[in-house]
């Protein structure tokens, strides 16, 4: 492959106090490549995607592409329900002008009359897109997805996930996303990264999405909540 | 210039200012910390009385002071800031209890902007100013902190630098509103006018221009009927901001 690397990470570790949420992992990422973090709950995928922001402290190497430029969606933020803000004006946070909003609101499948609605009055789905084209319109060359479906009923579901795969398509960025659905890894990943605390494999969807390292990679889980018992 | 004036003025600048700060900390949730954070102030308030100072010049140091021990406490200890401001305040009562002369307590406890001079006026009004464009400043930036610190830093954000800013304003408003309220109830004028905006705007714009106008009219009205019923201002303005934002409760839709 000639594809240049863009992130590389060399025997990561991370631990809160005495507890050991990651160890020792080391893979690289390519342009334009899709991973896909798979594991359950408690398994470290939330911890690693803050690791590579530098938002948590860890030991080991993570190495970005030169002044790169990331894009962050997090799982939830429930403190944006406190504060009266609409779209316009969340936008407006980053100094995006009207301009540049309209042309992500349509890139998102929005209407214009979005723009003026309180972040409070969209659904899930909604917000969940405005969140990735929030994300988005500075044009990053990585985008980190923190469980981009969770929390959003069926049909919000299918726009988030044909957003992602119209972004992979037309977009060209390297998308690293975080969850626990299969399906979406399926259809989207280029490549997935079993996580377990460890690593659990680290290659193509067509070769992980078997049954015997599906269960080895969730049975982890049961063992896990044993002992902490 | 008529004392009433003075009064009036010192008031709708306190007021305006208090409320604007508070859209930053109704996010936050840190609208009710503005209380312990006056009681810092008492001491400092009792020995201002004591050798007939204005009671800003005794306040100020003790607030600050106060402060920085929080922020030192909680970087030598990992206790919480809300534990470390329960110690500190319950501290500085105690030690302005000691000192306080008890016939001056009301001045302190409940403040009295009726008695406010020129020279006072003119120092609210300056830092009223200051307060409000420093905080229109980091406003953005602090809303994008109060929504998701984690986005905030993935936009490459100092955190820090913005809560210290913000933080240092929390405490030059508490201190200019020991004067007007008292040393009791200073969380009420930057909490009510923001909740009751927050009740009844559709927008960010909104909340904090319909905040600041709340918090100036509760300072009007509250002098004013103090004047006519010869009732100390400071409880009076809280309880006709109580009132708007009892209305605005059944206006929210």
């Amino acid at each position: 492959m000639d594809k240049k690397i863009i992130l590389d990470v060399k025997n990561l570790s991370v631990s809160f106090g005495r507890e050991e949420i990651l160890k020792n992992l080391s893979f690289s990422v390519y342009e334009d490549e899709v991973l896909a973090i798979l594991g359950p709950n408690g398994g470290g995928k939330t911890t690693l995607l803050k690791a590579l922001l530098n938002i948590v402290p860890y030991k080991g190497e993570i190495k970005w592409k030169e002044n790169i430029k990331i894009g962050y969606v997090p799982q939830r933020l429930n403190q944006i329900k406190d504060i009266p803000l609409n779209i316009k004006e969340f936008f407006e946070l980053e100094d995006i002008k009207v301009e540049e909003i309209l042309n992500i609101l349509k890139i998102l499948g929005l209407k214009e009359d979005v723009l003026f609605k309180k972040i409070n009055e969209l659904s899930n789905g909604q917000f969940q897109r405005i969140l990735i084209g929030w994300s988005i319109v500075k044009n990053p060359e990585v985008l980190l997805f923190d469980e981009p479906l969770t929390g959003i009923d069926i049909g919000g579901q299918e726009t988030v996930y044909n957003l992602l795969a119209k972004l992979k398509k037309e977009k060209k960025f390297t998308i690293i996303f975080v969850t626990h659905e299969l399906s979406i890894v399926n259809n989207l990943a280029d490549n997935v990264l079993c996580l377990n605390k460890q690593m659990l494999c680290n290659s193509p969807p067509e070769k992980v999405l078997n049954p015997e390292l599906l269960s080895r990679l969730y049975s982890e889980e049961v063992k896990f909540y044993h002992h902490n018992h | 210039m008529d004392q009433i004036y003075l009064s009036l003025i010192t008031g709708i600048f306190i007021g305006g200012a208090a409320a604007f700060l508070g859209t930053l900390m109704l996010p936050k949730k840190m609208t009710l910390s503005a209380d312990p954070l006056s009681h810092l102030a008492l001491p400092g308030v009792a020995l201002a009385l004591l050798y007939n100072k204005s009671i800003w010049v005794g306040a100020f140091p003790f607030v600050f002071v106060g402060i920085f021990l929080i922020w030192f406490f909680e970087r030598k200890t990992n206790l919480s800031f809300e534990v470390l401001t329960a110690v500190i305040f319950s501290t500085s009562i105690a030690l302005a209890f000691l000192f306080l002369p008890i016939e001056e307590a009301e001045e302190a406890l409940i403040g009295d902007i009726l008695k406010i001079n020129f020279n006072e006026m003119i120092f609210a009004v300056i830092l009223s100013l200051i307060i409000i464009f420093i905080a229109e400043k980091i406003y953005k930036k602090t809303t994008l902190i109060n929504i998701s610190e984690e986005l905030a830093l993935s936009q490459k954000i100092n955190i820090p630098k913005y809560n210290l800013i913000y933080l240092i304003l929390v405490g030059i408003i508490v201190v200019l509103g020991v004067k007007m309220v008292g040393g009791l109830l200073t969380a009420a004028l930057v909490a009510i006018p923001a909740a009751t905006s927050r009740n009844i705007s559709k927008n960010l714009i909104q909340f904090k221009i319909i905040s600041i106008i709340f918090g100036v009219l509760n300072s009007i009205l509250g002098i004013y009927l103090s004047k006519i019923l010869s009732l100390p201002a400071g409880p009076l303005i809280i309880i006709m901001s109580a009132l708007i934002f009892l209305i605005s409760v059944f206006k929210k839709k």
